[in-house]
């Protein structure tokens, strides 16, 4: 049975050489969590029966999809197998897992000497987890690779110990071999974390700087600030200042998490915790962010620093109009603890008041949907995801398009769209397919390589604008779902994109309004077109349905006038009856939103708008 | 299957009526519906309250025989004594429906004309009207109904054409309907009309223009031209849903409309009611403008519904059970609703936009009258009606009726 050891190293007074930092490196439903769990077992801070799987993971959605967003660090004592008597401190920092949370991840990185590179022992590497341990290796860390769920039938545990070793640059056998689920080897593992990875190495008597890298709200405590200190020594009580923005707060409280929050005396070199200010908003506290005293404070920060920079932007309305204060809460309470979303107020003739609101990617946006939906109880239509554009008119002057109706009329000199690097890991029998596919969405190739001998590694650059729509559906769909991806941002490139207005009876439909590349104009507004139609029901008049560039008409319908609208007949018996039945079109109307002189059935929005509709698969995108 | 009756709270045993309905009834006028809910058979388009057994076992053994129903609804016309109290009014109108009135003896039609009669008295220009297939009735039997009393007859002509009669499961002959207004002309029926339907599968323009034709060609001073709706529930629509006879278009039906409009009032007709027509005022159906003005009806029969100052109620809709309740004493209501002011005022809109008189832009509010006025300006209303201060519909409002009407509540 385990059991937390004696000699305990109290924080603010740990010798660094007995401490480790470091985070797990994995792919969403390879076994992080799990792991991680045993780990608070076999250390002895969390009790048996205290245990709830994943403890880590707090949101119900995180825990639904598997996948973590928000990281923690919680310092867990070790005394290892061959040195009993020397008790360690290993901080064990998550990180969160996804593509659009890269910088995140950097910064938690940039944390650790070390990190464990855990692989499903079934499935093999996926892009994402390569995509950190490529960063890892950049950040220098010390990487043990670990093979997790050994114990399935279908583990490969030869296969991808060399997959590993290759990737790693180690020997096959130096891959460990675990099962987070039922303990095995995980101890073994503790002890290679003591071994392997280096002690954090820092000046102690110079002025504090600690780097923030995660920053939570809690309502009940306000925001908690995760850092590592680097050099020096944060004290409770003591004045700090924040040194991207010159803030100030005092120190409410200091502390480690093991795993729950645990007030300390302070922080000393290489150590890991939390910080609480009594600020109400994680903007006040930024990942990457520096943490100096106020007194005696350092002069430089700690290199690395970004602000959140959103790459792809919805617009967010309330289903019904009224709606509209509450979602400006939502939003509102969700920034306490997301600093990365950003939003202002935005009016679209068709759908009313809204948001424009800006993501870090794709998953970020669904969250956040997902919450204000489930969280906040809101029905929203959310136009089609964009990427931001830069325009140049012919005059020199410049606008940044972050919604598709307000790209700029006149003479354009030059559009610059946003690209990523992309790398897709699949078997090597899809290369064909996952080739296609990245040349229709105009990729470049930037190079493939074999991972083991059926495995590959395919590198793209993409424009983000064509990976933000439906480029992960159709590439698990060309796969069967062997594919995996990630993608980070390289910068811009000068593209030919033309906006493509839809016209609802000569009037322009904003949430409709798309930029595409203009080779693929034609063939959005034709099926945009031809779906509207469908979509739209017959009114009092004939109403053209049109795509337009600019004042060019590129396709279009014609939805004719309904010519009867009437029961014939209206006995004594039928009027409770068709009083009823006009109550309840009465109630239909009011889902009607009016385009001009149209009404439109927010059915058709939504239907068009929606990522799963046809309107929005195929190539053209918005 | 007959279509379903709408949800309501319950009716009193008595079926006694809240003190309200009866304020301020002698300005307005009474009428009597009573519905026969026989048929000798079912046309399979037809969603109405009708049975082809000529005996049905209600609760208690009580038997409602066609034989015995014209007692069976004479009880009700005392209960509609009882309930309506001391109110003085005589009936403006009565109308018997069905089902097939005319399956019944004429000598059971005019005795329940008679309890009316009795019980409340009949206005001396009452009119009085009866449904009549036109294969169940002879110049006798169209005798002794004017002999009772009834001065106006409609009869379900629905189409000239045989073929589509077939669709309809109409078993008369085309030309006897025809033959059925000179008969009833001879027997002294100032009032005769015809009833059509248009937009049957398989009917064309063409067999539409005759049917019209023959209908004008035979002399009635009223035309109803209804367009086919085809309920859930009939047997029409499950062989439209098999595949086995088309679904007519809208658009179809439009062009039908218009091409009704176009001959009928070259013969002389003149609409006063979206699919109703009459060659003079006197020729309108006072009864059918009761329903459309607000009037108080009261309703005698299984499944049929009565108003009276702003109460709505339904009858139990199984023979049966209707007869049953008779027999116990108790009101056959199935349930009832209250309306209130709004209600009220929204009825008024959807039935009295439907008149070629219109409704007033008085009872439009703020949001309404806007849409009225976007109606006119789309060519939905009529301009000369509306410089007078009303909403009435052109012919292509008339099309569009019920469009206008979700503007107009607003």
């Amino acid at each position: 049975m385990p059991a937390t050891p004696n000699n305990v190293p109290e924080p603010s007074r740990t010798d660094p050489a007995l401490i480790r930092n470091f985070c797990i490196i994995a792919h969403i439903d390879h076994g992080k969590s799990t792991l991680a769990d045993r780990m608070l077992q076999l250390t002895g801070v969390v009790e048996q029966r205290q245990m709830r799987a994943q403890y880590l993971d707090r949101m119900d959605i995180e825990r639904e999809r598997g996948i973590t967003i928000k990281s923690q660090a919680v310092r867990l004592p070790w005394a290892p197998t061959h040195d009993k008597g020397n008790t360690h401190i290993l901080n064990m920092i998550d990180t969160p897992g996804h593509v659009d949370f890269t910088y995140e991840v950097s910064r938690s990185l940039a944390a650790c000497e070390g990190t464990i590179l855990l692989v499903d022992a079934a499935q093999g590497i996926e892009a994402q987890t390569l995509a950190n341990l490529y960063l890892a290796m950049e950040n220098d860390l010390t990487i043990i690779p670990v093979l997790n769920k050994i114990d399935l039938p279908a583990a490969q545990p030869e296969k991808f110990a060399e997959e590993l070793a290759n990737l790693v640059g180690c020997e096959p056998d130096d891959v460990l071999k675990v099962s987070a689920k039922t303990g095995l080897g995980v101890e073994a593992l503790l002890d290679r974390v003591v071994e392997e990875i280096p002690a954090p190495v820092g000046v102690k008597d110079a002025p504090a700087r600690a780097m923030i890298f995660d920053s939570v709200y809690d309502s009940y405590r306000g925001v908690v600030t995760y850092v590592r200190v680097v050099d020096g020594q944060l004290n409770k009580r003591e004045r700090i200042r924040m040194m991207s923005t010159g803030a100030t707060h005092e120190l409410l409280e200091i502390g480690t998490n093991s795993p729950e929050m645990l007030p300390a005396d302070g922080l000393g070199v290489g150590e890991v915790g939390y910080l609480i200010t009594g600020v109400k908003d994680v903007r006040q506290s930024k990942v990457g962010d520096t943490v100096t005293t106020q007194q005696k404070g350092a002069e430089e920060p700690l290199g690395g620093y970004k602000d959140p920079k959103p790459m792809v932007f919805s617009g967010l309305y309330p289903l019904d109009g009224s709606d509209y204060p509450e979602l400006r809460e939502a939003l509102d309470k969700l920034q306490l603890n997301d600093a990365a979303l950003v939003y202002e107020p935005e009016t679209s003739a068709a759908l009313g008041f809204g948001f424009r609101v800006g993501f870090l990617g794709l998953l970020h946006l669904d969250v956040i949907r997902e919450r204000l939906e489930r969280e906040f109880g809101l029905a929203l239509i959310a136009t089609a995801p964009n990427v931001v554009y830069r325009v140049i008119m012919e005059d020199g002057t410049e606008h940044t398009v972050t919604n598709p109706s307000e790209f700029p009329e006149g003479k354009i000199h030059e559009v610059y769209e946003p690209v990523v690097r992309a790398t897709i890991l699949a078997p090597s029998e899809f290369i064909g397919a996952i080739m296609e596919l990245c040349q229709a969405r105009r990729g470049t190739l930037l190079g493939m390589d074999y991972l083991s001998e059926d495995r590959v590694e395919i590198r793209y650059t993409l424009p983000l604008a064509e990976i933000v729509f439906d480029f992960f559906d159709q590439l698990k769909s060309k796969t069967r779902g062997y594919a995996s991806l990630d993608y980070e941002p390289t910068g811009e490139q000068s593209s030919s994109l033309v906006k493509v207005d839809i016209l609802l009876h000569g009037d322009k439909v904003d949430a409709f309004s798309a930029i595409t590349h203009k080779d693929q104009a034609y063939a959005y507004g034709v099926r945009l077109v031809a779906k509207l139609k469908e979509l739209i029901p017959r009114q009092n008049f004939e109403v053209p349905v049109q795509a337009a560039i600019g004042s060019r008409v590129i396709a279009r319908e014609t939805i004719r006038a309904i010519r009867k609208d009437v029961l014939a007949k209206c006995y004594g018996g039928d009027i409770s009856r068709k009083r009823k039945l006009l109550e309840k079109q009465k109630e239909g109307k009011k889902r009607m939103k009016m385009v001009g002189s149209v009404e439109v059935p927010q059915e058709a929005f939504i239907a068009v708008l929606s990522s799963d509709d046809s309107a929005g698969t195929g190539k053209g995108k918005k | 299957m007959p279509s379903a009756l709408p949800d309501g709270e319950p009716v009193p045993a008595d079926g006694a009526l809240p003190a309200s309905a009866l304020a301020g009834a002698a300005d307005r006028p009474l009428g009597f519906y009573l519905h026969v809910p026989y048929c000798a058979t079912r046309c399979g388009y037809c969603d109405f309250n009708t049975y082809t057994a000529t005996e049905l076992r209600g609760t208690g053994g009580v038997l409602a025989s066609r034989d015995n129903y014209a007692e069976t609804l004479i009880d009700e016309i005392r209960l509609a004594r009882k309930v309506l109290g001391d109110d003085p009014r005589p009936v403006r109108t009565v109308f018997v429906g069905g089902g097939t009135p005319t399956l019944l003896a004429a000598g059971d039609l005019v005795r329940m004309l008679g309890a009316i009669r009795e019980e409340f008295g009949l206005a001396a220009d009452a009119e009085v009207t009866t449904e009549a297939n036109p294969e169940s009735v002879d110049p006798a039997y169209l005798a002794a109904l004017r002999e009772g009393g009834f001065n106006r007859i409609s009869f379900g002509m629905q189409s000239a054409r045989q073929h589509v009669l077939k669709v309809l499961d109409r078993t008369h002959t085309p030309g006897r309907p025809e033959a059925c207004v000179a008969e009833a002309r001879a027997a002294g029926f100032e009032h005769v009309n015809l009833d059509l339907i248009y937009g049957t599968p398989g009917e064309s323009d063409a067999d539409w223009r005759a049917s019209l034709d023959a209908a004008v060609g035979a002399g009635p001073d009223h035309v109803s031209a209804y367009a086919l709706i085809v309920e859930e529930g009939t047997q029409l629509a499950r062989r439209i849903r098999r595949g086995e006879v088309p679904m007519t278009d809208d658009d179809v039906h439009a062009d039908r409309y218009l091409i009704a409009e176009e001959m009928l009032s070259a013969a002389g007709f003149h609409w006063y009611e979206v699919s109703n027509w009459a060659t003079s005022d006197a020729g309108r159906c006072l009864h059918n403008e009761l329903y459309w003005r607000g009037a108080d009806w009261w309703g005698a029969g299984p499944g049929a519904h009565s108003h009276v100052g702003g109460v709505r109620w339904w009858n139990v809709k199984h023979p049966g059970a209707y007869a049953a309740a008779l027999a116990g004493g108790r009101s056959p209501g199935a349930g009832r609703e209250i309306l209130s002011d709004e209600d009220r005022r929204v009825e008024r809109v959807l039935l009295e936009l439907r008149l070629a008189e219109g409704v007033p832009l008085s009872l439009l509010r703020p949001e309404g009258l806007k849409a009225a006025r976007r109606a006119l300006d789309e060519g939905l209303l009529a301009g000369g009606p509306y410089g007078e201060g009303r909403a009435a519909l052109t012919l292509r409002g008339r099309l569009l009726a019920d469009a206008v009407v979700r503007d107009l509540v607003d």
